[in-house]
Formats: C-alpha cells, structure tokens, sequence
C-alpha cells in the first residue's frame, strides 16, 4: 500500500519537521507566562489557545515533539545498539548455552515493562528524561534482540552464508559481513515501531511525572497539566493528545508502508 | 510432554530469582540512607540509627535480601515504614482493585477484538475490511490516559453517566463497578486494536491454507469455515499476544489509576516512591513482575492445550 507509506512519511516528517523549527524559532517563548492571556482558545493570535499560564501551546507542542521524538530515537538506538548484536550472536551459536542465556535473559526483560523499569530507576535515582530513555531502550533490547535472532536464523540456513564458512570466514565476521545487511529491512521496520511506541512510553511516563522535568517541554506533562482544566478548556488537553496521536499514527503507517515496500512477499497483507 | 513441563518450571522459577535479585539490588543497593532521607536533614543522631536499626539498615545487604525474599515466600512482605500495616495487607487491598480492573479490561478486549477480528478477515481486501483496519490503526495510536481523559470528559462530565474517579469499595458492588467501567474501557481500547489486528492476519493466513479449500468443497460454509476450523488454528498467536499484553495491561493499568484516583496498586507505587518506603516499592513491583512471569507460563502451558502439535513435539 503506497497510500500508508505517504500518509505516514507526511506524518512523522511534520512532527520532525516541528521539531527542528523549534530549535531556532518557536511563535512565543515557551517559558514566557502571560497570566492576562490565560486558558484562551484557538485565534489568530495562538493559533492552538494557551495553556494556564498563557503559555502558546503551538509553541510547547513544538519544543515538546523534540523532546518526545529525541527520548524515542535514543531509546531506539540503544535498544538496536544492544539488541542487534546479541540477537546476531544468538543465532550464530544457535543451540549453544550462549544462545539460551540471551533467549532467557531477553523474556527476563520482558516481564518488567518500561513503566515498571522506569519506577524502579525513577525510586533510586530521581525522575528525568535521561533515567526515560534508560527505562525504554532497556525495553527495546529484547525486542530488537529477538527480530534479529530470528532473522538471523533463517539466514545461516542459506547456501552463500555456508560458503562463506567454507570460505573460512568466521561466524562473527560473517554475522557482520552478510547476515547484518541482509537483515536490516527487518531492523528498519521494526525501529519505526519501536520509535511510535516510544512515544507512547514517553508521553507515560511523563504524565506520571517520571519523564521530562519542568521547564523541558513535553507532551505528557502538558496532558498531565491539563487534566485538572479539561472542563473549563478542553483544548488544553486535546491538542498534546492529537500530537501524539498523529505522530505515533504516522510512524505506524510509515513501518507499514515500509515493510509493504521492503518485502514484496507481504504486499496488501498487512498485520 | 512432561519434560517439556519440568523444564519450563524451572526457567519459572529462575527468573522468579533473578528478578528478584535484580529489584532488590536496584531499589536498596544504591548510595543513600533510606533513613535518613525520611527523617530529613536535622534528624538527631541517635533517632536516626534507631530508625536503621528498626528498619534493618545495619544488617549486610545479602543478609537483608534473604530476609525480603525469604519472608515473600512465606507471605510475610514485610511492615510499610509509613503506613505501618504488613505490606502483604496493603497490597492484598489494593490487588482488589487493580486485579478487577486488568481481568474486565482484558475481557472487554476480546470481547470487542474477537468479532471484529472475525468479520475484517471474512471481508478481506473489501471497504468494511479497511474501515476497521483503519480503525485499528487509530486505537493503537491513542494513549489510554489520553483517552481516558477523554471518555471522562464525554461520560463523566457531560453526561455524568459514570463518575469521574473514585472507587466506592467492594461493599457497593454496583458502585464499584461503574467507577471501574471509565478505566477498563480506556485500559481495553489500545490492546483491543492490537488483538484485532493479530487475529485478522492469523486468520487470514489459516484461510489460504488447503484444509480450509477441503472443507469449504465439501460444502461447508464460508463463515462456519471461518469459526470452526481458521479460528482454532489462530489462536495460537492470539494467545502469545494476549500473554504478552498482560504486562501491558499491568503497567498501563498503573497509568489510568492515576488518571482515575482509583486506590490500586499503581497509586501505591506512587505513594510509595515519593515517600521513599523502598519496601512497598520493590514488593509491588515483585508483585507485577511475579504476575507476568506466571502469565507467560500459563500462556506457554496453553499452547499445548489449543495445539496438539506442540504437545507431541515436545
């Protein structure tokens, strides 16, 4: 489906995009208050309202979308970082005590889900953006580890990848040298997901105020902000949810498309 | 079969060791005074090594974990420096909330994800098929607090049809109830649109499949084909998604107590981090991951029980 790619490439692109202007221009400070101007709706002045301080939330959603596509991308990183060369050598030693370490220590990981990773990090070292990223990207790990693993394994059963052992190239090198690139349509699809739900995990984790701490912008806080207004000015807390949702819309469509595009096999039969 | 079953035990129980170990060093290993940060900065010194020595500070760290663990197995959790009640109580109570909360939310799910699984598959490639698939993509999207927030605003505020936080106790049945409606909705909707998905593209996979060519040529229909032979043979990945999303549940479900002011096991956790009561925090949290491990045991064992394959294999 081409129709997903677009939409979703036009999606995530905005958020980027919004990201970026906001380093070198916002419409107004987002630490300027301006009480006078509070809880207003959209005009022409604010074109998405101000918040309870009369901050402009165009502006805050801006700097926000930095924030939770940065905290996203990192986690990503180090979950692909991580997970990329254990899954890898999992698969290299497939059946060896190495491989069933890595197998049983990424399901480990999996009964702590981010929010709870988060809590504990959070209990010991304090809320921050950088202890949010730590909590997510640990998450990703065994995700990463396991797409790897598994594309991987279908990999060594190739003809080319035995003669490269003939060939005397040894299971490491020829991890890196053929079976990385040729699982990297797989990593890239599977980065897209993990990147929207990193969003999601995000926007938790700063709503329960074990993100990004004031004055950082972030659409999770802004939410948990709104929470006690959303009777007296619901756009408050609509307009960080739309972002987030749209964003994470878009990345999901854009893996989609992605994997529709990368794998012919698959093509109109999306899960 | 029965090997299978021992073997998985015992990975069971190992990660049930490690987790602990690794909860235990993370809340209590770290540099700081658990003692002195509650009895702030001009804490006299002699009230502050009492406070150490009630709370076991003084002891070695290996003692003080065999003494957390060893008491868990024994049901004994310990006493919560604040609330000063055994922690084992507190989080029983609270268990009374959270664990409703998760087991209505997961029903509500399938129950919303089985027919519209069913009916996508069935419509295959055809605009209805789109229409929900394009719906799907929006629940995933959505975070539950943000809807939930949404759903207070709509039911709670304007149609104050149910309350907007609160929880009435278990003495009034149908109170408790409507105030967990708001949050099981909100916990369901995502997980709903994942299931959706999965059991749409299993079932579509079992549908090209030749048995299916057979049964429907000796004059089965098409939807009984659908229900009696493609679904069992679909649920296999539905159930790996549904042991999977119990985790999810969980810690979204520590998510939207929040939202709703419901007195449950997420609350607790909060409660307990900002008043620095390490005990109730890293018992909670055994408690949770506890729950997960069991779960994807039980959904390993259920594998087994849908797929007679599985049990001859191993």
């Amino acid at each position: 489906m081409k129709f997903s790619l677009w939409i979703g490439a036009l999606l995530s692109g905005g958020a980027v995009l919004a990201a970026l202007i906001s380093l070198v221009w916002t419409p107004y400070d987002v630490t300027a208050l301006d009480i006078a101007h509070k809880l207003q709706s959209p005009s022409a002045a604010h074109w998405l309202g101000t918040d309870h301080f009369g901050r402009d939330i165009a502006s805050m959603l801006m700097a926000g979308a930095r924030t939770s596509l940065a905290v996203a991308l990192v986690a990503v990183v180090i979950g692909a970082g991580l997970g990329v060369p254990l899954g890898l050598a999992a698969a290299a030693m497939r059946g060896r005590w190495i491989d069933e370490l890595i197998m049983r220590a990424n399901d480990l990981i999996f009964a702590f889900p981010a929010l709870v990773i988060a809590i504990l990090i959070t209990a010991t070292f304090g809320p921050s953006a950088t202890n949010a990223i730590i909590a997510i990207g640990i998450f990703n790990i065994p995700v990463f580890a396991r797409v790897a693993r598994a594309g991987a394994l279908s990999l060594w059963q190739l003809d080319y990848i035995r003669a490269a052992q003939v060939s005397g190239k040894g299971r490491a090198r020829i991890s890196a040298e053929h079976i990385a690139p040729n699982i990297a349509n797989l990593l890239i699809v599977q980065g897209t997901i993990q990147f929207s739900l990193g969003i999601l995990a995000e926007a938790g984790l700063s709503y329960v105020g074990l993100g990004a701490q004031p004055p950082t912008p972030s659409w999770g806080r802004m939410l948990a902000e709104a929470q006690t207004m959303v009777t007296i000015a619901p756009h408050v807390a609509i307009m960080p949810g739309l972002a987030i949702v749209l964003t994470v819309l878009g990345l999901n469509l854009l893996g989609d498309g992605l994997r529709d595009a990368l794998d012919p096999r698959l093509k109109g039969r999306s899960a | 079969m029965r090997q299978y079953l021992i073997r998985r035990f015992f990975v069971l129980l190992a990660s049930l060791w490690v987790a602990s170990v690794v909860i235990f060093t993370l809340v209590e290993g770290v540099p700081g005074d658990p003692a002195s940060f509650m009895l702030g900065v001009n804490a006299a010194p002699d009230t502050l090594a009492a406070l150490r020595t009630q709370m076991g500070l003084d002891q070695p760290l290996i003692w003080r974990y065999l003494h957390w663990a060893g008491g868990m197995l024994t049901g004994d959790f310990g006493q919560s420096f604040t609330y000063k009640v055994p922690v084992a109580s507190l989080i029983a109570e609270r268990l009374s909330v959270s664990l409703p909360l998760a087991v209505i939310a997961l029903a509500l799910s399938v129950a919303l994800a089985l027919p519209m699984g069913l009916f996508a598959a069935s419509r295959r490639g055809r605009f209805s098929d789109g229409t929900v698939m394009a719906g799907t993509q929006l629940g995933i999207a959505v975070p539950n607090f943000w809807f939930a927030m949404l759903l207070v605003l709509l039911l709670a505020v304007h149609w104050q049809i149910f309350p907007a936080g609160g929880f009435p106790g278990w003495s009034h049945p149908l109170g408790a109830l409507r105030a967990l409606t708001l949050p099981a909705i909100s916990l369901a909707l995502p997980q709903a649109a994942i299931l959706t998905r999965v059991l749409r593209s299993a079932l579509i996979e079992t549908l090209d499949q030749d048995y299916i060519r057979s049964a429907r040529a000796k004059g089965l229909s098409r939807s009984r084909a659908l229900t009696r032979h493609a679904l069992r043979n679909a649920l296999i990945p539905v159930l790996t998604i549904l042991g999977l999303q119990f985790s999810f549940l969980l810690a979204g479900a520590i998510i939207i107590e929040n939202v709703f002011y419901l007195p449950g096991l997420g609350r607790l956790i909060f409660q307990a981090i900002t008043q620095r009561d390490l005990i109730v925090v890293e018992s909670v949290v055994m408690v949770l991951v506890f729950a997960v491990i069991v779960v994807n045991f039980l959904t390993d064992l259920a594998y087994a029980a849908v797929d007679p394959r599985l049990r001859r294999r191993a």
